[in-house]
């Protein structure tokens, strides 16, 4: 078993260049298609192109749509309450981000 | 096998109500989120948290787990008693991770793991295999350099008799060059088998840096202060700089100070339009040891009219 696994793996890096399908989102986040439509229609995600077949979602949507799956799974918080969540998340990252420039630079 | 308190765990006496365990619950699992938590532990202590409440929320799986007796202490060793749970009948479903391959602990699968799980194997049925997820930490240089790296996965595997087994994998995976934080490498078919005949599911790995001495890193722009001498500040020069990359030579210019930003572009972590690598210079004072050090000190205080403090007024 191990012989086999000693192959070196090539995955798919999810960069700018790269978009997600409907399908491919919804997948990777164990959830219906419906779902993923629920947060583009509260503008949590905002994917380019116009009908939801022809949508593509940049690669960071993923994260995004997880983390709000697990808040509505784990806290029952609803769409309104897991966007509000995400962009305080945002605004916390960007702080802390400022006070580690600011404690290293003591 | 360790018994589990889990009342302890979720906070709560033995005799609460299922209002105040599920105030509990929703309690701590807002402070142990760990999409939410900062808390070095939280994913440990939410996973706990989830399987108490699994547990706790559902009478007919809390009267089986009270039956067990109040006299076992957590971290107990365990065996569940024979027949300890006859006369309960465990609906399936109703999992907090449901479906994500949750993996709750040995106690928990030895009381409650047996029945329910087995539901996915009907035959004739196909379906594909979940994505799962997992996150990778690498070393800054590797988004640099690119890199292969060995991840070991524990996956939960239900065997042909319905038992829940942890699974360890390590698989060996080549980390792109230009790769950044929160990034994700899909690896086609490496997640969760198919049923039946289905294809298996992707596997997603989340990209995270480990901390760095001395690079901070965001997004692809990366930070290091550099300390200089007063005599490299005051009077410009030729500084040798550490990037994840190897070792540049930095033009300093006469006058600089602490705090004096300086960006060499491009110098970030590679891409097609790679991020810039940012120096914050730090001046340092070199100790005053030696006689022949205190005397040049006191030298520069004279010839020096300087007074740091100008701006403060004093």
């Amino acid at each position: 078993m191990a012989g086999m696994k000693e192959r070196i793996m090539e995955g798919v890096l999810l960069d700018e260049e790269c978009s997600l399908t409907l399908a491919e989102l919804s997948r990777a986040c164990a959830a219906r298609g419906e779902w993923v439509m629920e947060l583009v229609e509260e503008g949590i995600l905002e994917p380019s192109g116009g009908t939801p077949a022809e949508w593509r979602f940049a690669a960071p949507s993923l994260q995004r749509a997880r983390v709000v799956r697990n808040l509505q799974r784990d806290l029952g918080v609803n769409l309104a309450g897991a966007a509000l969540v995400l962009d305080l998340l945002d605004e916390v990252e960007r702080l802390r981000a400022r006070l580690r420039r600011f404690e290293s630079g003591c | 096998m360790e018994f589990k308190d889990y009342y302890e765990i979720m906070g709560v006496s033995r005799d609460a109500t299922q209002e105040e365990i599920k105030r509990a619950y929703r309690k701590l699992a807002r402070k142990y989120h760990p999409d939410v938590s900062k808390e070095p532990d939280a994913e440990e202590k939410f996973k706990q948290l989830g399987e108490a409440y699994e547990v706790l929320k559902d009478p007919e799986k809390r009267a089986a787990y009270d039956k067990l007796g109040a006299n076992w202490k957590a971290g107990q060793e365990f065996h569940p008693p024979p027949d300890w749970d006859a006369g309960f009948e465990f609906r399936g479903g109703g999992f907090t991770g449901a479906g994500e391959g949750v993996d709750y602990s040995d106690f928990f699968e030895s009381l409650f793991g047996g029945g329910f799980r087995r539901a996915g194997g009907r035959g004739g049925f196909h379906a594909r295999g979940q994505d799962t997820h997992a996150k990778v930490l690498i070393d800054l240089e590797d988004a640099y350099r690119g890199a292969v790296r060995h991840i070991t996965l524990q996956a939960p595997e239900v065997d042909a008799q319905g038992h829940v087994t942890t699974r360890q994998r390590t698989l060996k995976v080549n980390i792109p060059k230009g790769v950044r934080e929160g990034q994700q490498i899909r690896l086609a078919g490496q997640g969760a088998p198919g049923i039946g005949e289905g294809p298996a599911g992707d596997l997603y790995l989340e990209i995270a840096f480990k901390p760095h001495p001395f690079y901070r890193v965001e997004g692809k722009d990366v930070y290091l202060d550099l300390p200089v001498a007063p005599w490299e500040a005051a009077l410009g020069g030729r500084v040798k700089v550490p990037t994840p990359a190897g070792t540049l030579e930095l033009k300093i210019p006469p006058g600089s100070n602490t705090g004096k930003k300086m960006r060499l572009k491009g110098k970030g972590i590679p891409a097609r339009q790679p991020g810039d690598f940012y120096v914050e210079l730090k001046v340092m004072t070199p100790p005053a040891e030696s006689e022949e050090q205190k005397a040049l000190y006191r030298r520069m205080a004279e010839k020096f009219s300087y007074n740091p403090r100008s701006g403060l007024g004093v």
